[in-house]
């Protein structure tokens, strides 16, 4: 007497062609997927709960590393949602700024994603090339932030910090070499037998499946639903760019392959724009003062020198840069229980010092009102939503982050049964899971 | 002593030199990538910073084939028994490299969820902070890592929170203050 | 019409209160009535929410410094959003803290299969009739709920290691 009994395989968390910490328990017949048990949490940090312990602004840094492959865009989501909260709206240059680094960051996190799956499926090329690509980008966004990947840029109210000089230029020369990278990678796989092979017809999900399950994002624009919060809430100046919705057919692997390689040439689109359309900044050198190093200009201050201080421009860190009072004004909201002052009137007069303690202090800091709201932007991978809960003071109560990737690997198992072993692989690459935000 | 009464140790010693060289252009690594570092990792491995020119390009993805254990991110306490399970799993000589601060200390995971440094679990050799650390910083580390290679230096020891100090990782099943107190006593 | 004024006109004996702070519309109900109107949301064709966008729970123990005293320790809050139409929904049922219970969305939207989950494993709030009421974030030898307010941020249960 024969009897048939279906195999359990454990797939990760730590495993080679798993670019993330993910643990998948399978029941095979054969080569076939039967059922899967997907076990996540392995890289739960407790973002929620530590955002109830620290202040408003301090919870910049933990956004940044819930999705650490785009995280300017999780900054301008939880800026959203604070600005929300306190009902104040920001300057048109500081939202454009907004976009034009939420658009660099959501081409870094696709450039990624589609190389990553690209070299598990063995185009190891493509993967480099890819990664060039995301370098280029990487040093735009250094030469605004100061820092490459962790930045805490935003602010609420406003930005850190202005444009460098001529950042436009050197935009546009990255672009075009970003572009080129991408029409490489576009010759190598997108006729590439081996790969469509591999992607075509593998991880299949349909748009009522996926509507079900709540996924957003790329997963589901490549099902044919055009459903993208930028232009379902078109939230900063989205409804003055303009930029199409690619969307798929059929919500395969290669679908979702094409619609992240075609919403990177439209998110390029909107970088070109928002450079044409972007309000002239402060022109360096209309101040009458010198620039004295900070130290020099405090000894002043602290002296009573005070009169012709008001001229002179702070020499900051190269970090802040672009941060000083001549641009202070037009990259954050004209609020002073929520905007730190310019560093010249920390230093410089009293006035400035006390705001700036205000804001910094425990106990003080941003104070919202008593409610709630929920913000959603379009994230990398789909609506990226937080619901911030204040009780009046100066911590968050309950900051929850709607995290995209968490209805995608909830929808996984769909994807993956009745496929073989082996489409584990492409599948999983193409979903782009990030475990930082899907287990925070 | 001079080589020349112990023609032996002149040999040994010179044939450690050779196999500490060979190995530390030849470090298979073993990438336990979780977190963000994960990124700075993959810059670091790519054509603009290239690890490959330090020997250490080619990761192996099997624990019992490397002989460097790269810890990339953050560990949580669900995710520890694993990391302890693929550094056991690896044959002496081995060496670990915490990259990253949360791997060196939890950064700023002070929390009900994350391990406080994965030196409280497995020994560490190379600590490469930075929230995640520059590619140039991990090349540096890597070119400590090879120097502790190089001497042929393993580090053995695990650490405590609560004493403060580090403690033989032979000790780390079934430690207690006492059995610790005792055995530094007998070392000093 | 808006979809809290259509919501408030069927089901005005099941609402405890409404509001709309920064325009966000927000309705909370009695648990009885919570499958009746979430049906209720997703099958009327002028209000079609197919998205169960986000659920999840808040804990309002010493809520404000113990400023404010709310009658139930937990409310679970739920998101909803139509695609056809575009707007979205905030439904909040209190929950008591003896017995904390509501009833499960899973036959109605897959998502709130693992969200129904996490809030279990964060909070402790049981959802009846979940086909598969597990620990999402955290381990099963975790004792207590980490997101509720009387849980230490750093209060650690290490599976290996020292007991820091």
């Amino acid at each position: 007497m024969t009897q048939t009994r279906s195999m359990l395989l454990n797939v990760g968390p730590s495993h080679p062609a798993m670019h993330g910490v993910i643990r998948m328990i399978m029941e095979l017949d054969g080569e076939k997927i039967k059922g899967v048990d997907i076990e996540m949490g392995y890289l739960h940090r407790a973002f929620e709960k530590m955002c109830e312990t620290v202040m408003y602004t301090q919870c910049f840094p933990y956004t940044d590393r819930l999705n650490y492959v785009s995280p300017l865009i999780n900054n301008v989501g939880f800026a959203l949602t604070v600005e929300k909260l306190l009902g104040i709206d920001i300057p048109e240059r500081a939202k454009y700024i907004r976009v034009i680094m939420s658009e660099i960051s959501r081409v870094t996190d696709h450039l990624t994603c589609v190389g990553a799956s690209a070299m598990e499926l063995g185009a190891m090329s493509v993967f480099l090339y890819m990664i060039k690509a995301r370098e280029f980008l990487w040093e735009l966004v250094e030469e605004i932030t100061g820092a490459r990947l962790t930045i805490s840029y935003v602010r609420i109210g406003g930005v850190k910090a202005d444009l460098t000089k001529g950042f436009a230029d050197k935009a546009f020369g990255k672009i075009a070499d970003v572009r080129k990278v991408l029409i490489e990678a576009d010759e190598l796989l997108s006729r590439n037998r081996i790969f469509i092979d591999r992607m075509k017809n593998i991880g299949k999900i349909s748009a009522e499946d996926a509507i079900a399950y709540g996924v957003t994002g790329p997963f589901l624009r490549a099902t044919g639903v055009a459903y993208d919060v930028r232009k379902s809430n078109p939230y900063l100046i989205y409804d003055k760019l303009d930029f199409e919705v690619p969307v798929g057919s059929t919500g395969d692997n290669l679908d979702r392959y094409f619609v992240r390689m075609a919403e990177m040439e439209q998110s390029l689109r909107i970088i070109e724009q928002c450079f044409q359309q972007i309000p002239d900044g402060p022109i360096a050198g209309d101040l009458s003062g010198v620039v004295i190093p900070a130290a020099q200009m405090v000894d002043r201050a602290k002296m009573g020198q005070t009169e012709d201080l008001i001229e002179d421009e702070v020499n900051l860190d190269p970090t802040l840069q672009g941060s000083t009072r001549k641009y202070h004004d037009a990259i954050n909201a004209n609020k002073k229980d929520v905007v730190l002052p310019a560093k010249e009137n920390t230093y410089g007069n009293i006035e400035g010092l006390m705001n700036h303690f205000k804001l910094v202090m425990y106990g003080h800091g941003i104070k919202p009102p008593i409610g709630e709201v929920y913000f959603p932007v379009e994230g990398a991978n789909g609506e990226l939503g937080f619901y911030i809960v204040s009780d009046g003071r100066d911590h968050p109560w309950r900051v929850r982050v709607h995290p995209p990737c968490f209805p995608i690997m909830a929808a996984l198992p769909k994807c993956l049964i009745g496929d073989m072993m082996a489409d584990l692989v492409p599948t999983f690459g193409s979903v782009n899971m990030i475990a930082g935000e899907l287990d925070r | 002593m001079s080589f020349l009464s112990s023609p032996t140790n002149f040999f040994t010693s010179k044939l450690n030199d050779a196999l500490g060289w060979a190995r530390k252009f030849s470090i298979f690594q073993y990438p336990f990538v979780t977190a963000c570092c994960g990124m700075e990792y993959m810059a670091t491995n790519c054509s603009h910073y290239d690890q490959d020119r330090f020997g250490a390009g080619f990761p192996r993805f099997s624990p019992r084939q490397s002989d460097v254990l790269f810890v990339v991110g953050t560990i949580s306490h669900k995710m520890a028994p694993v990391l302890k399970t693929v550094h056991d799993q690896m044959c002496d000589p081995k060496w670990v490299v915490a990259f990253g601060v949360c791997t060196c200390t939890g950064g700023f995971y002070d929390n009900y969820s994350t391990v406080m440094g994965i030196d409280t679990i497995i020994p560490v050799d190379i600590y490469i902070p930075g929230c995640p650390p520059r590619p140039e910083n991990v090349l540096d580390g890597l070119m400590k890592l090879q120097d502790k290679i190089q001497k042929g230096e393993q580090s053995r020891t695990l650490y405590d929170p609560r004493t403060k100090i580090g403690r033989p990782a032979e000790l780390a099943q079934g430690y207690t203050i006492e059995g610790h107190i005792k055995h530094i006593e007998s070392v000093s | 019409m808006k979809p809290l004024q259509r919501v408030q006109e069927q089901f005005s004996a099941d609402i405890i209160e409404t509001h709309a702070f920064r325009g966000d519309e927000t309705a909370i109900i009695r648990p009885s009535s919570l499958l009746a109107i979430a049906k209720f949301l997703k099958e009327t064709p002028e209000l079609d929410f197919n998205f169960l966008m986000d659920l999840t729970a808040v804990d309002y123990l010493f809520y404000a410094g113990g400023r404010i005293q709310k009658e139930f320790r937990f409310e679970v809050v739920y998101h909803f959003f139509s695609l056809k139409h575009n707007h979205r929904i905030r439904l909040k049922v209190p929950v008591d803290e003896k017995s904390p219970e509501v009833d499960t969305l899973c036959n109605l939207w897959a998502s709130a299969n693992w969200y129904e989950r996490e809030v279990w494993d964060m909070y402790g709030i049981k959802f009846k009739g979940h086909p598969d009421l597990r620990r999402i974030l955290m381990y099963e030898e975790f004792v207590g709920h980490a997101l509720r307010k009387d849980y230490p941020v750093n209060k650690r249960q290490p599976l290996i290691g020292p007991q820091n």
